[in-house]
């Protein structure tokens, strides 16, 4: 059985993300929620979440032990991102100095309050929190059965900033920015597919059967 | 604008079980927190937010079983409160399965768990809920109360709300106690005094009788999120009928 390590670095709350994917593997892949480097290194696919404040994630990645194995998972097998688990694949955020793991070239950027109005001039909020639009701009295997247009569930202050062409998903708040990016064996997503009620439990039922090619 | 206005039932829990009433007089049993939450989550709930109004606090880990059963089974966004009195606590909530986590009381007598909590878990899991009350006959100032309505304690809800998002809440939960219980819609004045004031989002609450007030919460109140009990719990109305008359008044919502 294909094993999915979700990576447990001490940032956030990995139970829902956990019971999502037991629920959608329903027996097919073990889930297993660990600490342990040797884990995620002998896993088939991995999934890297993250909550919080991102120059905490790195801190603690760096001191978990777990950067490594999770680099070299990013190389070479199936690998979603979820959330600052996700922004910390990108070279640096506007949320801290700290160098994040420069996987895909380009930043994190806060939403800046200057344009944080809607079109009837009414203030946006941020954190950016809540059910918004998913619109496909390349189409992608873990996007299957998922409508253009489908909302998930997002609550995030800081966007990713992409320097190639690595978008699959835009958002709009109020312009369009990245919420899902890939590049062969990689997914990473801005919002919260485990709190997506059917739409993002169907992106993770598509994570457990796919191969890894784009 | 795209990102939808949300709808929030919450539920009141005490020993495991969802309890209603009105004003909490006659509470009675309403059944099993992981079907009531099925239930809302196929209706179309956004979210859905847990109030423990378990009294003693020995009997107090008995939400964590509720929050992770729940959680097990209902994949959208899940917010508890009730009870918080320390950064552990928001802990032990959060690792039940709980997303976010609303401090009441505490936020007042001891701020710093908010700032804690904040810092320790990110602001996206921490909601502070501040019940306000109208100190003039021209509601246009209010005060925040403690201890489930009962104790005032001198602060302007307006500053306290700022205050809030400075020590780092992500989310302001907004109950006007002057209508909580009747029926005759959100305080839209306090609600949009709060929502304008800060720049997190504010989730109206208290009063709703009807699918307008929700609508009005929105429009007028500009309230980021709407929360509702007793509409949805005596099965007045559903979550998708709420979302439907607000798509008709022209809201962003999630069908």
């Amino acid at each position: 059985m294909q094993k999915i390590a979700i990576v447990d670095y001490g940032m956030g709350n990995l139970h829902s993300v956990t019971k999502a994917f037991e629920l959608v593997a329903d027996g097919r892949a073990r889930i297993d929620l660990t600490q342990d480097p040797a884990v995620v290194a002998a896993a088939d696919k991995v999934v890297f979440p993250g909550q919080g404040a991102m120059p905490d994630c790195m801190r603690h990645l760096d001191e978990s032990g777990l950067k490594a194995a999770v680099l070299q998972a990013a190389q070479d097998r199936p690998f979603f991102g979820i959330c600052v688990g996700a922004q910390l694949l990108f070279e640096r955020s506007e949320e801290g100095p700290t160098d994040s793991l420069g996987v895909f070239k380009g930043q994190v950027r806060r939403f800046p309050p200057q344009l944080m109005v809607d079109g009837h001039g009414q203030k946006l909020k941020v954190p950016h929190m809540g059910w918004n639009e998913m619109f496909i701009v390349h189409d992608h295997p873990l996007w299957s059965g998922i409508a253009d247009g489908e909302r998930f569930y997002f609550v995030h202050s800081y966007h990713f900033a992409p320097d190639e062409d690595i978008a699959v998903i835009e958002s709009a708040y109020p312009y369009r920015f990245a919420a899902a990016v890939a590049r062969d064996n990689i997914f990473a997503i801005q919002c919260h597919p485990e709190k997506s009620a059917q739409a993002g439990l169907k992106l993770l039922k598509n994570f457990v059967d796919w191969d890894g090619r784009a | 604008m795209p990102l939808a206005k949300r709808i929030i039932p919450c539920l009141d829990v005490t020993a495991g079980r969802v309890v209603k009433g009105v004003n909490f007089v006659g509470l009675r049993d309403a059944g099993d927190p992981v079907e009531i939450a099925r239930k809302y989550d196929a209706q179309g709930a956004d979210e859905i937010t847990f109030l423990d109004i378990t009294a003693s606090s020995d009997a107090r880990d008995i939400i964590l079983h509720v929050i992770d059963a729940v959680a097990s089974q209902v994949f959208i966004p899940l917010t508890v409160g009730g009870g918080v009195r320390q950064v552990a606590d928001v802990r032990r909530l959060l690792n039940a399965g709980a997303d976010k986590v609303s401090i009441n009381t505490t936020a007042v007598t001891n701020p710093e768990v908010v700032q804690g909590a904040a810092d320790r878990f990110g602001s996206q899991a921490i909601v502070v809920a501040i019940d306000a009350k109208a100190v003039d006959a021209d509601n246009t100032r209010w005060e925040v109360f403690t201890h489930g309505g009962r104790k005032p304690t001198g602060l302007d809800a307006v500053e306290w709300a700022r205050k809030m998002q400075e020590y780092g809440a992500g989310e302001i939960l907004l109950t006007s106690m002057d209508r909580d219980g009747t029926r005759i819609g959100f305080n839209l004045p306090l609600t949009r005094a709060v929502s304008d004031a800060v720049d997190i989002p504010v989730i109206a609450s208290g009063g709703v009788g009807n699918l307008s007030h929700l609508v009005d919460g929105v429009l007028q109140g500009h309230a980021d999120a709407v929360l509702a009990a007793s509409i949805f719990h005596f099965g007045e109305y559903t979550v998708r009928q709420a979302k439907e008359a607000m798509r008709d008044a022209g809201i962003e919502v999630r069908l």
